[in-house]
């Protein structure tokens, strides 16, 4: 999670001073919600990225130079510069199709899932979902096929209150996208997303029931958004209270920090420690992304076709 | 050789890679046709029986009905593919690909190049074109200009039996996406077609008449209407090239150059619509490529720009047929 958070609040600096390319989506607030679910997954699964890329990527275990090269478009970036920000996919480490075209993951998921499932690999597919994407035709196509099916398929939304820049609260009828599941015949759940244990608790539960061949179950992730749709965003559609006080009371960092620490599971230096190691690695990442070249110009036609490389 | 319709070859092709292959899947709308209800488990066999017998003998893991949901199948198909099955799915009407679309134009055409290279979409779209049975706009059109658009999909157009159980066989083998365009004029063709599954190499015109007068390239369903209007032609001392390029992603632009290279003169024949369609997208090719060769203007035989009528009268005015296409070539050749 501290991976994540500087990471990200790093890419906003580098992006304020201008060099990344295209658009970034800053997950930074979030990081519960990837480290919880990553945390059940194994090689055999797979996870259904969102555009909102960069901290799944890193916590279902992608390399992190890598990730940063693809944020800079560089040839020896996870896609060869061909996808960026929005797109990371790393296949060999089960992860998948970060995605413009949002929701597109859970029907994506239900195939990855049907393929587990048909060919008895004994793995899950999660997918992982804005509530900004709630309201797309394919998540519910997705939801029912999961269902019908009976997929190892996890969705788990992550609601961070604003869909680009309208509210959940406007946007989504009902006000609940958990309560959607009971239509759709799967349990679904709320829970606090600053929370890591909270979350890798509500995951641990679907992953397991998704593995046992029960079929499919839907988490909505209540969690803060830190920066803006994406940076640059000048968020005059919240107030500029609401981030502050996100970060003040709900900081899945700040409460993880406090949860071990009284619980005895790990010390404040050992943390700190991390926090050490964390800014170091940060500071190497990014030296060598903005360092590596961009892809070859002869490389441009490849990739489109299986046999045209 | 035994005579069979588009669509028996059609059928041995899916049957034949099923077997070979415990990866092949089927899914889409009533591709079994009765999942569920209180008849038989396979009562269709896809709405027009192209399916038929798929069910009973490789079961119900891999012959799957779906809802009427094309954006949640399809990419489902996309993701299964990814993770290492071989569906073909079953996208019914073509024109339904409107509900569809970010999924094929978007996650099939893309997954692989968008990601680098890391993976591979071995999918088959099977899809109905083409006019004629007066089922109006929504059933009826030809849009394989619109998936021949987009980079990273293959779109295959077979006009006879043994054409589609080659390319069929073909598609299924293939490692990328490929839509699969059946005319639905043309299910009960009938031609001899082997037994065993063969494939038929993508982007190979077929020269079904050769000629020194003019080019004719014709696609799908037209194939037929421009061998009609050859003989006709012939019978007037008009010697018509004919072109059936089978596969508009890739097109076999060689063929075409060099026919008319040697012609001098060029008909279109499509069923599709006359803009920026593939009647348009051959012309541009002959006239920077081949420009020097032509001694007379490029001719599009095409419906025109409305969309397609029901009315039996008004859906005839609509599809290029035999009188047309002779007109079009008397009028290039006397030009």
């Amino acid at each position: 999670m501290r991976t994540m958070r500087a990471f990200e609040e790093r890419m906003h600096v580098e992006f304020a001073g201008g060099g990344v390319p295209g658009f970034v989506h800053l997950y930074a607030g979030q990081e519960a919600s990837a480290a919880g679910v990553c945390a059940h997954l194994t090689g055999r699964d797979v996870l259904l990225n969102t555009h909102r890329a960069h901290g799944p990527a890193i916590a279902r275990g992608a390399d992190i130079f890598a990730v940063a090269k693809e944020i800079y478009c560089r040839g020896d970036g996870l896609c060869r510069g061909r996808g960026g920000s929005a797109h990371l996919h790393d296949a060999a480490n089960g992860l998948w199709a970060a995605n413009s075209g949002v929701g597109s993951g859970v029907a994506l998921g239900c195939g990855a899932a049907l393929a587990a499932r048909t060919k008895g690999t004994g793995g899950v597919a999660v997918a992982l979902v804005g509530d900004g994407a709630v309201n797309q035709g394919v998540v519910s196509e997705g939801l029912n096929l999961a269902s019908i099916w009976k997929l190892p398929l996890v969705v788990v939304f992550e609601n961070n209150g604003y869909g680009e820049a309208t509210a959940a609260e406007y946007a989504i009828a009902g006000g609940s996208i958990a309560h959607r599941a009971e239509a759709f015949g799967m349990p679904g759940h709320r829970v606090d997303g600053s929370d890591y244990f909270v979350v890798s608790e509500s995951v641990g539960t679907a992953v397991s029931r998704a593995r046992r061949g029960d079929g499919p179950s839907l988490i909505e992730v209540d969690v803060p958004r830190f920066f803006g749709h994406f940076e640059g965003d000048a968020q005059t559609y919240r107030s500029p209270e609401e981030a502050e006080r996100a970060r003040r009371e709900r900081d899945c960092l700040v409460k993880f920090r406090e949860s071990v620490i009284s619980d005895g599971v790990l010390e404040a230096e050992s943390l700190d420690l991390i926090d050490g190691e964390v800014a170091h690695l940060i500071e190497r990442v990014y030296t060598e992304a903005k360092a590596a070249p961009l892809p070859p110009d002869s490389e441009f036609m490849e990739y489109i076709y299986a046999d045209s490389h | 050789m035994v005579l069979k319709t588009y669509r028996q070859a059609i059928n041995e092709a899916l049957v034949g890679e099923m077997r070979r292959d415990a990866d092949v899947i089927l899914m889409g709308e009533d591709v079994a046709g009765g999942a569920g209800g209180s008849g038989e488990d396979d009562a269709w066999g896809g709405p027009l029986g192209v399916t038929r017998g798929l069910l009973s003998e490789f079961g119900s893991d891999r012959v799957l009905d779906t809802p009427i949901s094309e954006a949640g199948f399809i990419g489902a198909a996309i993701g299964a593919a990814a993770a290492g099955l071989r569906p073909v799915v079953d996208l019914m009407f073509n024109d339904f690909v409107g509900v569809c679309f970010d999924q094929v134009v978007n996650q099939a055409a893309k997954f692989r190049y968008m990601f680098g290279g890391q993976d591979q979409v071995p999918l088959t779209i099977r899809t109905m074109i083409g006019a004629g049975l007066n089922i109006s706009s929504q059933h009826s059109q030809s849009l394989y200009p619109v998936f021949s658009y987009f980079a990273g999909l293959k779109v295959l157009v077979p006009s006879s039996p043994y054409d589609a159980k080659g390319l069929l066989t073909s598609a299924i083998r293939d490692n990328d996406p490929v839509i699969f365009c059946e005319h639905k004029l043309l299910y009960d063709m009938v031609e001899d077609v082997p037994d065993e599954n063969y494939s038929i190499p993508f982007g190979e015109a077929n020269l079904l008449r050769e000629g020194q007068d003019v080019t004719i390239v014709a696609l799908s369903r037209m194939v037929h209407v421009a061998t009609e209007a050859a003989a006709v032609l012939a019978r007037e001392g008009i010697e018509a090239d004919l072109l059936d390029p089978r596969t508009t992603t890739p097109l076999d632009t060689e063929s075409i150059l060099d026919s008319v290279e040697a012609t001098g003169r060029l008909v279109i024949v499509d069923e599709a619509g006359p803009r920026c369609g593939m009647a348009s997208d051959i012309a541009a090719l002959v006239a920077e490529d081949g420009f020097g060769h032509l001694r007379a203007p490029i001719v599009k035989v095409t419906p025109p720009h409305v969309p397609i009528p029901a009315a039996p009268n008004l859906e005839a005015m609509y599809i290029p047929d035999v009188a047309r296409v002779v007109e079009a070539v008397r009028r290039v050749v006397a030009y």
